[in-house]
């Protein structure tokens, strides 16, 4: 099924980058895609790691809301910037990642990362070691609304 | 009704929203002390600065190739971008940079007070 789903994806963003319909075209694109799948499935990579296709349904409500958050900290980090005091309250924290899998915690990492603000500069285990830009953003990580969130897409409880 | 003109006048509007972002973002390398801050302040151009000038293409481009290239471009920043800056950050690390944090700050503030 996910070799399947692979080939799909793989073939629509081949036919995007080309926007050629000639058979010549398409068989070359067949056959990179055929290669492609191939090369991936020689090393293991196609599993709920490499190709996690069973988060894409979740994805829909997710991402707006990640977009969402992203906006609104983009916003407050740009009115920081220019505020002439450079209100600013550099703080290292730790979080601990609820989700279960290493792609859970991996989208909980780089969704802190994405959010202006904050950024995840290391990784042991599920502890994420976190720059905050201010203490309130670091506090407001640590209250774990963002954590929840991650998890309730990863599609555990909570 | 002309629709054109409503369509330029909102490519208009994020174009320039965009490029402020980009501009904010830049002007915050400069003010932000140092290297960890300085990524905060990046992160503002490649999140919303990049996806308004995006937004803006796309509503001008129309339905078509261009779009869907454009919104593969944006996937693109959305995956790579906090990849890059995590790897930024540990190199910073791994480099014994330290991250200047809140007291630090203050002390200075202090010193240049005296």
């Amino acid at each position: 099924m996910r070799h399947i789903s692979l080939i799909f994806v793989l073939g629509l963003f081949w036919l995007l980058l080309s926007g050629f319909f000639t058979t010549f075209l398409l068989s070359l694109g067949v056959l990179t895609v055929v290669v492609a799948v191939l090369a991936t499935h020689r090393m293991a990579a196609i599993d709920q790691e490499g190709h996690p296709v069973q988060l894409a349904l979740r994805a829909v409500t997710f991402l707006p809301w990640l977009i969402w958050e992203i906006v609104k900290s983009a916003w407050s980090v740009s009115k920081i910037i220019l505020d002439p005091k450079l209100p600013i309250s550099p703080t290292m924290t730790t979080v601990t990642a609820g989700q279960k899998t290493v792609v859970g915690v991996n989208v909980y990492g780089n969704s802190i990362t994405l959010t202006p603000g904050t950024v995840t500069v290391g990784v042991q285990g599920k502890k994420l070691a976190i720059h905050a830009l201010t203490q309130d953003g670091a506090a407001d990580l640590e209250a774990g609304a963002m954590d929840a969130r991650v998890t309730r897409f990863e599609g555990g409880a909570a | 009704m002309d629709w054109t003109l409503v369509r330029d006048l909102v490519t208009w509007a994020l174009l320039l929203s965009g490029s402020f972002f980009f501009v904010v973002g830049a002007v915050g390398m400069v003010r932000m002390p140092d290297l960890f801050t300085r990524m905060h302040a990046a992160s503002v151009t490649e999140t919303l600065g990049v996806g308004l000038l995006l937004a803006g293409m796309m509503l001008e481009a129309g339905i078509g190739q261009i779009t869907a290239k454009l919104f593969i471009l944006g996937a693109l920043f959305f995956f790579a971008s906090p990849v890059s800056t995590h790897a930024l950050a540990q190199a910073a690390l791994h480099m014994s940079v330290k991250p200047k944090l809140a007291k630090d700050l203050a002390a200075r503030d202090a010193a240049a007070g005296e």
